[in-house]
């Protein structure tokens, strides 16, 4: 030690110097940035707890029965529901599941086995560059795509709109899901002499099932809460009501398809559409219940994304052993 | 194909009923149906990516009057424009400062906070938070936007943005170049491009933090050891060496978040007023390029005010797609690179 110290340079000795007057800046650096990125994960998470806590509060108010069974009353009368806003969100989300779900499963088949050809690096591309499209540019696509055409807003027209924007989470989840089902299952299927489409189907598919219904429930959480596409498309109608239209149909003795025809092919409401337009009245009663709303749907939506990541995290552990 | 064909022979050789050829056909296609089942899926591979050219040509198709009638003069910067229903006169700049100024003001306040979630997440938090945390940020992506907006109107408005907003008059509003950005004042309602940004930068934290949670997670810890080793300190080795490291791939979470931020539509719509005045300052309502679609185009009369609109979104949807390919490409460049070098 004595030694080195001895024939040290000058040089040396200042970086010595320097190094010994820098540590406690270098320590207090540390522990200030550290504690800095602490302070801001509880920052970015205030707005949630304030978002939720509130809602809760001021929605709890105005949650009763009736909420969930009358249509809306005329402004000045007491009560009445959203039950319009609820069947039309149901037609609407069950409509797009319909129209994403086949083509979505298809093409992560396609993206989960052959991940590395051009096709299938374009395909993953396009799902990520589409999930970035906003929501409200898709809504403009649906209106020129069947609004206009067919010369009035309907829920089918809001139910293509949302399929669009469920495709790209159905896709990624179902391929990620593939890819997580081991190998020698699909070796195995296909050393029985099973080809393979029918490995896909009857080994591959029901292995990753799990996946597949999370990732689905994730984009029905994402398209329930979702109003930018609708605001042209679906528009909104105080006056739907599911069960009238049956009991009429019945009663006119129209066929299922022509009863499916008057629930799809007219506008329909749905919570966060009839959110966005209670909000902006000046009738404080309506606003009191666009934050019932805003508390069912955002129960809705949380609701769903804990239980699907709950049973994603546990599906993977299986998976992986 | 050879199969189909085939299968007609047979059948014709040992003189099945013609009423079941083509039950006996299909199953020959079902039988060995792997050419049909790559078919299917190839045809619905390529039909998500027609997809997106669709949206962009059905976009340039219906707007095409518009396009015709504006010209350039639609989409460049001027300082007295005119957005006139009733005369058929419309100039999307308000439109395209409003969103742009928005958007920007919402990521330069989200990246401090977005990296230092991200950092905490990564590096310093205890596994059993780890989790839990993880949970709580994507939440916060989940909330649905309307609901962001109600509260925005009825409880961040006026709590937080209003006092906020009056003291950035005070003091940035008196600085000489900046002044432009803060002269106000502010509304009482809180209503303004400060509002929007505000609830923009909680909206896209999410974002930017998931990705770049990723990008730090995937840098090989031996990046992280050898920086240690040689006597960094904790903050040293994440300030100099994994966020250079990672840096291409948190540019491309920050393009992302600008992208999600820039087609944000009902919470912005909701708080930042709606008014095409002239004013640029950030305290004074405004307009985006999302929310004036979203107001106006159920209720556009005129067919040029329609197609102005399209055109509009036409505008976002390219903007949109430039930002999320350079994010992507960023993002992936960090995956692809880490494995190979990880290994060396």
């Amino acid at each position: 030690m004595t030694a080195t110290t001895a024939t040290s340079t000058r040089f040396q000795q200042l970086i010595a110097e320097q190094q010994a007057s820098l540590t406690p800046r270098r320590k207090i650096v540390n522990a200030v940035m550290l504690s800095l990125t602490g302070l801001m994960t509880l920052l970015a998470l205030i707005p949630l707890f304030w978002i939720v806590g509130y809602v809760i509060y001021k929605g709890g108010q105005q949650l009763n029965l009736d909420f969930f069974t009358q249509l809306p009353r005329p402004l000045g009368m007491d009560g009445g529901g959203v039950l319009h806003a609820i069947q039309g969100t149901v037609v609407i989300t069950l409509l797009a599941a319909v129209f994403a779900t086949p083509p979505g499963v298809l093409a992560a088949f396609y993206a989960a086995r052959f991940p590395n050809t051009p096709l299938g690096v374009a395909l993953r591309f396009s799902t990520d560059v589409l999930s970035g499209v906003p929501s409200i540019v898709i809504g403009l696509f649906a209106y020129a795509l069947i609004v206009k055409p067919m010369g009035h807003y309907s829920g089918l027209a809001g139910g293509i709109a949302m399929a669009i924007l469920m495709l790209p989470t159905i896709i990624r989840t179902t391929e990620e899901m593939l890819k997580l089902v081991p190998h020698a299952l699909r070796e195995g299927s296909l050393a029985l002499g099973a080809p393979e489409w029918k490995t896909s189907i009857i080994v591959l598919f029901p292995a990753a099932l799990n996946g597949v219904i999370t990732g689905f429930l994730l984009a029905i959480a994402r398209a329930a809460g979702e109003t930018a596409p609708l605001l042209f498309t679906a528009l909104g109608n105080e006056r739907y009501d599911i069960g009238t239209i049956v009991r009429n149909g019945v009663a006119q003795n129209q066929s299922f398809l022509q009863i499916l025809e008057r629930i799809v092919d007219q506008p329909v409401d749905s919570l966060p559409l009839t959110l966005w337009k209670y909000a902006q009245q000046p009738y404080p009663e309506r606003v009191e219940q666009s934050w019932a709303v805003a508390l069912v749907l955002m129960i809705f939506v949380l609701l769903i994304n804990v239980l699907a990541r709950l049973w994603v995290e546990a599906r993977k552990r299986r998976l992986q052993g | 194909m050879w199969v189909v064909e085939n299968g007609i022979e047979m059948t014709k050789q040992i003189s099945i009923p013609p009423e079941r050829h083509w039950f006996s056909r299909l199953q020959r296609i079902t039988r060995h149906g792997d050419s049909p089942w790559q078919a299917i899926i190839i045809v619905m591979a390529v039909l998500v990516m027609v997809l997106m050219l669709a949206i962009g040509w059905m976009l340039w198709r219906e707007s095409a009057d518009a396009r015709a009638a504006f010209g350039w003069g639609f989409l460049t910067p001027s300082l007295d424009t005119s957005w006139d229903p009733v005369n058929d006169k419309f100039e999307a700049w308000p439109f395209i400062y409003g969103t742009l100024l928005t958007a920007l003001t919402a990521i330069v306040l989200a990246i401090p906070i977005s990296l230092g979630v991200a950092i905490f997440m990564s590096e310093l938090c205890p596994d059993w938070l780890r989790m839990p945390l993880n949970w709580l940020v994507e939440l916060l992506a989940a909330i649905p936007s309307v609901v962001y907006g109600l509260w925005g109107i009825f409880v961040f408005l006026p709590l937080v943005v209003t006092p906020v907003g009056g003291a950035l008059f005070e003091t940035l509003g008196k600085v000489p170049m900046l002044n432009v950005l803060f002269t106000g004042p502010i509304p009482p309602s809180g209503a303004s491009r400060l509002g929007a940004a505000f609830i923009l930068t909680i909206m896209i934290i999410p974002t930017i933090t998931a990705v770049t949670r990723d990008v730090l997670l995937s840098i090989p810890s031996s990046q992280r050891e050898a920086a240690l080793a040689l006597g960094a300190t904790q903050w040293e080795t994440i300030w100099q060496v994994l966020l250079p490291y990672g840096l291409s791939g948190i540019l491309g979470a920050v393009i992302l978040g600008l992208g999600r931020a820039l087609g944000e539509t009902m919470a912005v719509t909701m708080v930042i007023g709606n008014s095409i005045e002239g004013s640029p300052s950030l305290l004074r309502p405004g307009y985006t390029m999302a929310s004036v679609i979203a107001n106006e185009f159920a209720e556009a009369v005129t067919k040029l005010h329609t197609q102005a609109l399209i055109e509009i979104g036409l505008v976002l949807f390219f903007m949109t797609l430039l930002l999320n390919m350079v994010a992507r490409l960023l993002v992936w460049r960090v995956a692809r690179r880490t494995p190979q070098e990880a290994r060396a």
